[in-house]
């Protein structure tokens, strides 16, 4: 039966690192065509979370579910295939130094050697043509702005056609022009049929491209809902997040 | 209290110990294994090789020519300058040449290895290439290991071909000709002397390679992370190129 879901969950994951708890009994649901974000204060372990789902990190207990695949148990080629289905745009772009716009584009094509390079490169100039950066695709990282980094990734996360996309903290550090374009790739990306995962602290992205939202505190998952249900929510955390007060001056939040 | 440290300290470095095995296993395996990654693996040699040979000459004429003074000092009272060449090249060609090498090697690659790949994995470029479907293993420690295992042997024997030059530039200045030379090489080594020569640096090559690669895809903490993951790596592969070579020393005697 698991095999036909079309979902990717975590459930009662726990995870720590030298003694201090990350996430406790932490749940979550990402159904294909429900985009969500995950909320929480710095440091809170929501970056953890992505990491987790890929299988980059082993959780100390629980267990994470990609489309039915029970991923705890599986080799790094068997995870390998298993996250053919998902692509991650990281925080800082994490694009290759040594290589060009163009080969980060077409690594996994590259990788995979299913296709000729023509091909190749035919994928990635349409993908770099996607988030506008054509013009690109022979410089190296070094020579791009920090919002180009991150369109770059975003380009390189879409050549292997993924189900899902993960987005770590996709506007941090960009002004409003590179916020704007990023929020207006995510819902063409959405229109597309890609479902995508984000991690942020920008409210106003976070509630124009995602339909459910996750909230984490000090390591639990205290909320699960809509928009609309996490304005009218009346958890203190929730409700110092979203409209922080002089209560939250040095507390941590942010 | 204190046993409870003792015991901790104990676990941490065994474990590491066990992880640090399990790496160089994996690696070895990959190095028969397809992709070989070719490009990757070119652009080391390239680095690791060629950009090595300036300052290993550096190393091989000077240590080859303070060789020679200081035999042909000790030579002199006995008229036995003209076994000076000798004396340089079982020195250099069995012991300075392989170590003296390797520990430049260490100091210039094994920091380079571990702060490229700490800073690929403190940017997630590492975790990168993980989604994206790489062994790492394979992509980056292999090619790695593979060009340090070709470039060291061959760097260490450009070291001894140097000194040894370097040890006739100064012999000329007490009337040694190239023939006198040349010819109390063959008088002092075996065939032996010039496997051993060649051996030790293969290993060294493995160690440092190794060690630089384990503490580069270890580091944690950022910048700072970095810095000191690159000291960590230079002080173990000095420490134990200098360990190894009393133990294949002493190897090589015994099978003598």
């Amino acid at each position: 039966m698991r095999g036909e879901e079309q979902c990717i969950r975590m459930e009662k994951v726990s995870y720590a690192v030298g003694g201090r708890r990350i996430l406790d009994g932490f749940d979550l649901d990402l159904r294909r065509g429900v985009n969500r974000t995950i909320l929480g204060k710095s440091g809170a372990g929501k970056t953890t979370i992505l990491k987790l789902l890929l299988g980059l990190l082993k959780p100390d207990a629980g267990e994470i579910f990609i489309d039915g695949t029970a991923i705890g148990g599986l080799s790094e080629s068997e995870l390998t295939r298993v996250r053919k289905r998902i692509a991650i745009v990281f925080q800082g772009g994490a694009l290759f130094d040594s290589m060009t716009v163009g080969e980060n584009v077409g690594y996994r094509l590259f990788e995979e050697g299913r296709l000729p390079e023509a091909e190749i490169e035919r994928i990635v100039l349409e993908k770099l043509g996607f988030v506008g950066l054509e013009q690109t695709i022979d410089l190296y990282p070094a020579e791009l702005s920090g919002g180009m980094k991150k369109r770059v990734a975003i380009a390189r996360a879409l050549a292997a056609d993924p189900d899902y996309i993960f987005f770590d903290e996709p506007t941090t550090g960009l002004d409003p022009v590179g916020v704007y374009n990023i929020r207006h790739l995510m819902l063409r990306l959405q229109r597309e049929g890609k479902t995508t995962l984000m991690v942020t602290h920008d409210m106003e992205t976070a509630f124009a491209v995602s339909e459910r939202f996750s909230f984490l505190h000090e390591a639990r998952l205290v909320f699960e809902g809509t928009e609309e249900e996490m304005r009218r929510s009346d958890l203190p955390q929730i409700r110092e997040f979203l409209q922080p007060t002089d209560r939250s001056l040095f507390m941590g939040m942010g | 209290m204190p046993f409870i440290f003792v015991e901790n300290t104990v676990k941490s470095f065994l474990l590491e110990f066990q992880a640090f095995f399990a790496l160089c296993g994996k690696t070895v395996v990959r190095l028969f294994q397809r992709p070989a990654y070719y490009r990757e693996f070119t652009t080391q040699l390239d680095k690791m090789g060629v950009g090595s040979l300036f300052i290993i000459c550096l190393t091989g004429l000077f240590t080859g020519m303070v060789m020679a003074l200081q035999a042909l000092i000790q030579l002199k009272p006995f008229a036995a300058t003209s076994y000076v060449g000798g004396m340089v090249a079982v020195t250099m060609v069995k012991e300075l040449g392989p170590v003296l090498s390797s520990l430049m090697v260490a100091g210039r690659v094994g920091s380079a290895i571990t702060a490229e790949l700490g800073t690929m994995v403190v940017t997630e470029q590492v975790d990168a290439m993980r989604v994206e479907g790489t062994d790492i293993v394979k992509r980056l420690v292999a090619t790695r290991l593979k060009a340090l295992l070709i470039a060291m042997p061959m760097l260490a024997v450009v070291t001894d071909a140097v000194s040894l030059l370097g040890g006739f530039v100064i012999a000329v200045g007490y009337d040694i000709n190239l023939l006198m030379y040349w010819k109390s090489l063959s008088q002092f080594m075996v065939f032996q002397d010039l496997i051993e020569g060649v051996v030790k640096p293969f290993v060294f090559g493995f160690i440092i390679a190794m060690i630089g690669c384990y503490a580069g895809l270890n580091t944690s903490g950022g910048a700072e992370g970095v810095g000191a993951a690159a000291k960590r790596a230079v002080v173990l592969s000095s420490v134990m190129v200098l360990v190894c070579d009393f133990f294949m020393t002493k190897m090589f005697i015994v099978f003598r």
